[in-house]
């Protein structure tokens, strides 16, 4: 099996490349990609993103064919993708952070700020969080509801269609911290840096 | 419930892991990577490197650190310590950090914070603040605690939030190495002028100085070298202690 990390110059990826070869060891393959070809042909694709979601998108529209190229494999051929952070924002119609970015639009909805309650609330929401997880996802297998996941984000992914959500976090308000919508996965949350149990969850993405 | 972080801290000096008392007077005890790696086993939220000699020898010893340590710990890893430029930045990213932290070349420039932040996300620049108190305010000082640049503290720490960083690691040099217990003060000042999580730093001598730091210094993360690495306290009790006080941790 192949699995595409797609390298689309959106800041750091080093940890997530670590964490799927630590849990792929020899028996799957992990490349780290922009090259279209590679990506077509993989089995499953991850899209990390980190930055403001218009960073990212203008990331990835920098790449040419690269949007066209995801969208046949998550949408038209349905092959398994997971986003992650701002991987996962990119799913929505519209962002809003630095200004109205018009994402993949692969699960309608919008990314907005957290509301900080006046201050209330600091952001961006850093550490470690528990999830609350509100349907059963394939990669959730083996993850107990209320295991603690590490965040890093200032922005929420707020779905039309709260069918898709499979898990949320309690951060001034309840927030979207995972999805999924038939082959399309992701989390809002750093599998990559969130210890054995994040590992487990690259591990249920692996082996789907 | 977002919980509060503890984050043992490691000296790093050539590769090699050590502790100051008050900046001075080293002692050499151990390997970065698998101390690192005791650390996250031990249910640390965050671990952080601070290359203390960096700004004034070779640096690439901790390149070479960072990159083996992101290949054993899962869990967040900050780095430190004479960053100069966007580059530096970007090499320890490529390495394996999570995030770094900039202390004297915020000060000297505060372009650095806002160019590095929209260039890789305000998630991982956190700028470090060391701070002394003089009178009844408090002065950022630069390289290691060496220079005294007069500039307040509560207004730097503002000034680093507008210019994009992400978290503030405010150390007090009053406390630092003393095992006292921080500067509680300086702590909540600063965590109530900005909006952007706090970690607080320098003074750590037992279990309560990490409660009275998120309690009344109003911390959302408190870091500490020496309690944890001279065996003195687990990273485990630590958290088990915060517990049974009732501050949320992620056990």
């Amino acid at each position: 099996m192949n699995i595409a990390i797609v390298d689309y110059k959106s800041g750091n990826i080093s940890s997530v490349i670590n964490s799927f070869k630590e849990v792929a060891q020899n028996k799957v393959r992990v490349e780290v990609t922009s090259d279209l070809k590679k990506i077509k042909s993989s089995d499953k694709v991850v899209l990390p993103g980190q930055g403001s979601f218009k960073s990212c998108v203008d990331a990835l529209n920098k790449i040419d064919g690269l949007t066209e190229t995801l969208n046949e494999f998550a949408v038209t051929n349905k092959k398994p993708l997971l986003g992650i952070c701002v991987g996962l924002q990119m799913f929505a119609d519209i962002g809003y952070e630095e200004t109205e970015t018009k994402g993949l639009g692969w699960i309608s909805g919008k990314v907005s700020k957290i509301d900080n309650q006046n201050g209330k609330f600091k952001l961006p929401h850093i550490g470690w969080n528990q999830i609350n997880i509100v349907k059963e996802s394939k990669i959730f297998k083996d993850i107990k509801n209320n295991s603690h996941m590490y965040f890093v984000h200032s922005y929420e992914f707020i779905p039309g269609d709260k069918n898709v959500i499979s898990a949320t976090t309690d951060y001034s308000s309840n927030i979207v911290c995972s999805v999924e919508k038939e082959n399309i996965f992701g989390t809002q949350f750093h599998p990559e840096k969130s210890d054995k149990l994040g590992l487990q969850i690259i591990k249920n993405f692996i082996n789907l | 419930m977002l919980k509060n972080r503890i984050i043992p801290c490691l000296d790093v000096k050539n590769g090699r892991v050590v502790k100051g008392i008050n900046f001075v007077d080293l002692k050499d005890a151990g390997d970065p990577v698998e101390q690192a790696k005791i650390y996250s086993d031990g249910g640390a939220d965050e671990i952080c490197f601070l290359d203390i000699t960096a700004s004034n020898e070779n640096r690439d010893t901790i390149y070479d650190v960072v990159e083996k340590t992101s290949k054993k710990c899962f869990v967040p890893l900050t780095v430190g310590g004479g960053i100069r430029s966007v580059n530096d930045i970007n090499k320890l990213l490529n390495c394996g950090a999570d995030k770094v932290s900039i202390n004297t070349a915020a000060v000297q420039n505060s372009e650095i914070v806002v160019e590095s932040s929209k260039k890789f996300g305000s998630q991982c620049i956190v700028v470090a603040i060391d701070a002394k108190k003089n009178g009844n305010k408090w002065e950022v000082f630069t390289h290691g605690g060496r220079n005294n640049t007069g500039i307040d503290t509560l207004e730097f720490a503002k000034k680093m939030e507008e210019s994009g960083a992400g978290e503030l690691l405010v150390t007090s040099m009053d406390r630092d190495g003393t095992q006292v217990g921080y500067d509680i003060d300086l702590m909540s000042k600063i965590s109530s002028k900005v909006n952007i999580p706090i970690i607080a730093s320098g003074g750590v001598g037992n279990l309560d100085h990490l409660v009275d730091g998120i309690v009344k210094g109003k911390a959302n993360a408190v870091l500490a070298a020496s309690i944890f690495h001279y065996g003195k306290y687990s990273v485990k009790e630590a958290k088990q202690y915060l517990n049974s006080k009732k501050i949320p941790v992620r056990l």
